[in-house]
């Protein structure tokens, strides 16, 4: 990944916050969008990006957070819908080409799928890491 | 007609009853269970308790065989998800979402999904309606790109007295009926308008307040 992309992150809960953190370390310019001031506090003291406190499901926030330049945008906020939207909204209001939205609901996954919204769904990547792990321990 | 409605609150309830005494069939999908249990009491109406963006929800509720489903929670986000699960997924011919963020209209129509914000069209009606105390009716259409108008003419209007073909209205303007003594009208150049007329007026809305002017005579 080169180092200078500019990357908005929505949520900033443990996932979004760790994610930020990360980016941020690299050396990417990123901006968080979270409607709870207090989650930026899971923000390490080293980040050097922006906060923005808000809706995301408001245009007027995407906007403020500077979505149109984006090269990425991660959806990571405890609401699948809100994530599928922002990613949805991203994509084709703001352009961004690369977007990726979380998804707790494995059903919903797969729709979304279709609608051409790449997602990460932690359930189902858990799932696949026990299974293989007791698959592991089962043959040994 | 079988309509499905996700969300709740008065709208909801008042919305099932217009749907109901027009013969539809109606289910409701609620995530409030004491408000799921009042609303069947009350009404002749289906609910299903759950998240409506669910799929196995929106299943269960007959989302398979409905000829529309209406999405109106607070949420913007919920809507979209049940509009397109439901035009995807199960096939649903017309579907309609709120936006509480009037600037989500454009976006959710760029995502195929047909939806509608009441706070832009209550804002609009407010402001004209305070405006004038004349305006007795005003409905946008063509997504806010056109503006019906009804208006009554009082004696000081300067339009009073004279005949359609000698105003001179800004273009893009159109007096589409006279209404008089309970009668309608499509005027012609020859139609004299007097006063206690009621006037329906077509404007755009970049014109809007321009040709109101050149019909009341006021400043303001």
């Amino acid at each position: 990944m080169a180092s200078d992309l500019f990357i908005v992150i929505v949520g900033c809960g443990r996932l979004g916050s760790h994610l930020a953190n990360q980016l941020s370390r690299a050396g990417h310019g990123v901006v968080t969008i979270d409607a709870d001031e207090h989650a930026f506090g899971n923000l390490s003291p080293q980040y050097s990006g922006f906060r923005v406190e808000g809706d995301a499901t408001e245009l007027a926030v995407l906007k403020q957070a500077k979505v149109d330049k984006a090269d990425l945008v991660i959806s990571t906020t405890r609401d699948d819908n809100i994530n599928l939207m922002v990613a949805q909204v991203a994509k084709t209001e703001f352009g961004v080409t690369r977007v990726l939205a979380r998804v707790f609901e494995p059903r919903r996954e797969a729709i979304y799928r279709r609608l051409g919204v790449e997602t990460i769904c932690p359930t189902s990547v858990a799932a696949d890491l026990f299974l293989k792990s007791f698959i592991k321990e089962g043959s040994t | 007609m079988k309509v499905l409605i996700v969300g709740g609150g008065k709208p909801v309830y008042f919305l099932c009853r217009t749907f109901l005494d027009k013969g539809h069939e109606v289910t409701v999908i609620n995530r409030d269970h004491e408000e799921c249990v009042q609303m069947a009491r009350r009404l002749k109406v289906t609910v299903v308790h759950g998240d409506g963006s669910d799929p196995n929800i929106l299943e269960e509720a007959g989302s398979h065989g409905a000829d529309a489903v209406l999405a109106v929670t607070p949420n913007d986000q919920d809507n979209l998800a049940v509009c397109q699960l439901a035009s995807i997924q199960h096939d649903v011919p017309r579907t309609i979402a709120l936006v509480n963020d009037p600037d989500n209209k454009n976006v959710f129509k760029k995502l195929g999904v047909t939806a509608f914000s009441t706070t832009r069209t209550i804002a609009s009606m407010i402001e004209q309606r305070t405006a004038l105390d004349e305006i007795i009716n005003l409905i946008p259409v063509g997504e806010g790109k056109v503006n019906i108008t009804e208006i009554k003419l009082q004696p000081t209007f300067p339009v009073v007295g004279k005949l359609l073909r000698n105003l001179s209205l800004p273009t893009d303007s159109l007096i589409a009926v006279v209404l008089r003594n309970s009668d309608a009208v499509v005027p012609r150049g020859d139609t004299e308008l007097r006063a206690g007329d009621r006037i329906v007026l077509i404007t755009l809305p970049a014109n809007h307040g321009p040709v109101l002017k050149a019909i009341t005579g006021e400043t303001s």
